[in-house]
């Protein structure tokens, strides 16, 4: 529907067209036409990096990040915009509801990291079914000690002492989780200076391929000892 | 730009609100009250609502209705569990609970559009020009369909809702612009009978909701049920009574359970006292604010949840909260106020009055839309999830709970059978896996034109708005056309029918004017035969027998216009009994006084003494 413009702008936050919507003059101004006042829309085919004003790193400064989202909050707001013409407010709506998505993504980590790949490597979230090799073992085992539990009577002397090992199993579980984002905070940094020598060597693209499989797996094996480790604790709980 | 009154729209309690001089104000009624009582009475005279309506409750208990905020957005099976607690009968039609009064079914919405024009009126009156446009709070935690029902309520009161807003959130401004508080807060809201809890963060004027949780039906009628049933016991007991027999008696023992819970927040001991059914004495009870605790505290826990899932989501340790704030009357009670201070390890403040923070809130963001308010800004989330049935009767998630609104996703849908014709959506809000288990807000029908199976592509918008109301949009990607959709609210009134009532509201206006006439011309009559009655005490000796002889004809002929059913007749001798006493007035007037006060009216000198 929108015809994007991928030429470089002078503007920092990419809008859906170059010429105002209202006075049809260039768009100069940042979220504003320079000419006539009016608010104009954000490209909605805009990368959330590229909409929050950050390049596409994996680590980002919060405090960064949540001043810029409060800024174009303000101007974007539909709070701002019950005086204006209903065109006005239908872009603030979308703009707004683009901004908040995007600021939603990008605050948390692992999100941030899942939305990257997505862009770099053009691929959805890969939901793992069955264990990471490595964990394979613990798993089945684990398994077998949860149908275990869920089959005593709660009260029993069995279940307690069940119950024992399942929470020093999550707590295993915790700190492998805990030693998987380590890691992937490791490739973080890894992707993040990558990105700032900004080669284009056949090397670079190899090196790039690398981490962002790396991080894949990383986040894949990280989701699924997550959801072990909550599924245990609501079992127990 | 006209002016946008706030209002809190309660279980218990309404009122109005207006920005004047950059601060809020609550706009008082009669007696400088500033809550209308969320009770409304269908008398022989029409309608009435607020303080006259609460003297029905007793007086005609099945056709007065009170706590109408528990059945927006509601079908009958969703309240099935407190039937027997209400005295007022209840159907239901096309999903949407009916109230029966005399002859007439009324949607929830209708009820609460009543107290609504009640609360405009007030702020006419008050402010001396028509009032148009409101804002409107709700519990933070009111799914799409109850936001749906609020709005209607108020279009059918002929007001023009910019906003509906969520009332932690709106405590929150009221509490921050008189504090200027910085950093990050939790709002716990207990009122008449809802729950909410809200964890924000406030910023140089942003106040941004990380998260919220809640209980739309838990809140101090909940607490007063609990004495109740007690009373109810013992009665059936001690004496051999069934009191929910009786619904005047019933409704006696709810109002009387409601007093002695206020009463022990006050004082350690209390006794509730009723009259029996059919005359047969009284029964009296003692009780200790421990027993009311002790009653009670399974329900306070029950916030506690709530609580700690927010800060969960919020990604927070109790200790994280600088500041905890108490909103709604039942943050009154002693045992609310310690378990919130156990859980947050911190007072909470209650500096601003539980009762009217929510609407002076409701006022500020009101002075926001209007752009009378710059620097502040809002930022709230939707409280649950978002999504569309698929395969399986599984939910697909779209919009998790907790995201900052406006907020939008899309979804593409195509076909499976060549020449389909037609895509069927639900769409769903809550939390759970099955879609038995979230709550249904609407299904609809998506257009699609003839082509073979998965060629046809239709991008289906789903925007939570600023409102936390949803709208849907789709389009035709391989066209670029969009459609319009007829969607079906599976717990709300359809457009039709909100247009029907509307005008309705119209109709009926001229016939609740009417009613609303003669009770103030009552209410001021009773005003002004107690003032006489007053004033002829204390100085019919000072007057000659020949003044005192008109005086008592022109109280006697106030009385027989009272029981009329003419408004401006009884205004008519209340201006002839006024004349008539004019006389008595001056004399009663102090010597020393005299020059100052002539020309007032007897009843201004004897009312407030």
């Amino acid at each position: 529907m929108d015809h994007t413009h991928s030429t470089a702008s002078p503007r920092e936050l990419q809008m859906a067209r170059s010429m105002c919507w209202h006075c049809q003059s260039e768009v100069a101004g940042e979220y504003f036409c320079e000419r006539c006042v009016k608010v104009q829309p954000v490209s909605k085919e805009l990368d959330y990096f590229t909409c929050l004003g950050f390049p596409r790193r994996l680590t980002i400064d919060q405090r960064q990040l949540e001043a810029k989202f409060y800024e174009l909050s303000r101007a974007f707001h539909p709070d701002f915009y019950q005086n204006k013409s209903a065109a006005e407010q239908t872009i603030s709506l979308s703009n707004s509801a683009l901004l908040n998505i995007a600021y939603r993504t990008l605050r948390d980590p692992i999100e941030r990291a899942e939305y990257l790949l997505d862009l770099e490597a053009g691929s959805v979230k890969e939901i793992r079914t069955s264990p990471p090799a490595d964990l394979f073992e613990e798993i089945l085992e684990l398994q077998d000690t949860l149908s275990g539990f869920r089959a005593t009577d709660r009260k029993s002397d069995t279940a307690s002492t069940l119950r024992k090992r399942l929470q020093s199993e999550q707590a295993r579980l915790e700190q492998r989780q805990r030693d998987m984002e380590a890691a992937l905070q490791q490739l973080f940094v890894q992707w993040d200076a990558l990105q700032d020598r900004g080669q284009a060597t056949g090397q670079a693209k190899a090196e790039r391929d690398r981490i962002l499989k790396q991080i894949r797996e990383n986040l894949s094996n990280r989701t699924y000892v997550k959801n072990i480790a909550s599924d245990l604790a609501a079992t127990i709980a | 730009m006209t002016r946008i009154v706030g209002i809190d729209l309660g279980t218990t309690n309404s009122l109005v609100a207006y920005m004047a001089e950059g601060r809020p104000r609550v706009i008082p009624g009669r007696h400088e009250r500033t809550m209308v009582p969320s009770v409304v009475a269908m008398t022989d005279n029409g309608l009435i609502v607020g303080d006259p309506a609460k003297e029905h409750l007793t007086r005609s208990p099945e056709r007065t209705v009170y706590s109408v905020k528990r059945f927006m957005g509601k079908s009958l099976e969703d309240v099935q569990g407190e039937l027997a607690y209400f005295p007022y009968h209840l159907t239901e039609q096309g999903g949407v609970i009916r109230i029966k009064l005399g002859e007439k079914t009324y949607s929830p919405p209708q009820i609460s559009a009543m107290i609504l024009k009640e609360l405009k009126q007030r702020a006419e009156a008050h402010l001396g020009e028509s009032i148009t446009k409101a804002v409107i709070t709700v519990p933070a935690y009111f799914n799409d369909s109850q936001r749906q029902a609020t709005k209607d309520a108020g279009l059918i009161a002929g007001l023009d809702v910019l906003r509906i807003i969520n009332e932690p959130t709106a405590a929150s401004l009221a509490y921050g612009l008189q504090q200027n508080t910085q950093g990050t807060i939790a709002v716990y809201d207990l009122g008449g009978g809802t729950f909410d809890i809200s964890i924000l963060k406030l910023n140089n004027g942003i106040f941004e909701v990380l998260a919220t949780n809640g209980d739309t039906h838990l809140g101090g009628d909940d607490f007063d049920r609990r004495l109740a049933d007690l009373f109810v016991k013992e009665i059936r007991e001690q004496h051999g009574l069934d009191v929910t027999a009786h619904p005047d008696h019933m409704q006696a023992v709810r109002l009387e359970a409601e007093q002695t819970k206020i009463r022990l927040s006050d004082d350690l001991k209390t006794t509730a006292i009723l009259d029996l059914p059919e005359g047969k004495g009284r029964y009296s009870r003692d009780l200790s604010r421990d027993q009311l605790e002790s009653l009670t505290m399974e329900l306070v826990e029950r916030t506690l949840g709530p609580c700690r899932l927010a800060l969960k989501d919020a990604g927070l340790r109790a200790n994280d909260i600088d500041e905890v704030v108490l909103v709604g009357g039942s943050t009154r009670m002693p045992l609310v106020r310690r378990q919130v201070e156990a859980l947050f390890g911190k007072r909470p403040h209650c500096e601003l009055n539980p009762d009217e923070v929510v609407a002076l809130g409701a006022a500020v963001q009101a002075d926001i839309l209007s752009g009378g308010t710059t620097d502040l800004l809002l930022l709230d989330v939707t409280p649950l999830s978002l999504g569309i049935e698929t395969m399986g009767g599984v939910m697909s998630s779209l919009i998790r709970r907790n995201t900052t609104i406006p907020a939008s996703a899309k979804e593409m849908f195509t076909t499976y059978v060549d020449g389909q014709t037609g895509v069927d959506i639900h769409i769903l809000q809550g939390e759970r896996e099955l879609v038995k288990d979230n709550r249904s807000l609407a299904r609809f029908r998506l257009k699609v034109p003839p082509l073979p199976a998965g060629v046809p592509r239709i991008e289906v918008t789903f925007l939570i708005d600023a409102n936390g109301i949803l709208n849907v949009s789709a389009r035709d990607v391989r066209t670029g056309e969009s459609q319009s959709l007829a969607v079906k609210p599976s717990y709300g009134l359809s457009d039709d029918e909100v247009e029907r009532m509307i005008g309705e509201s119209y109709k009926f206006a001229a016939d609740d004017l009417k009613a609303r006439q003669l009770i103030e011309a009552r209410t001021e009559a009773d005003a002004i035969l107690m003032a006489t009655a007053k004033a002829l005490k204390q100085g019919a000796h000072l007057i000659a027998e020949e003044d005192l002889s008109p005086i008592r004809t022109a109280m006697a002929a106030v009385e027989a216009a009272k029981s009329g059913g003419d408004h401006k007749a009884i205004r008519a001798k209340i201006a002839a009994l006024e004349t008539a006493t004019h006389h008595l007035a001056e004399v009663l007037m102090d010597s020393s006084l005299k020059g100052a006060l002539e020309n007032k009216k007897l009843s201004e000198l004897t009312s407030g003494k």
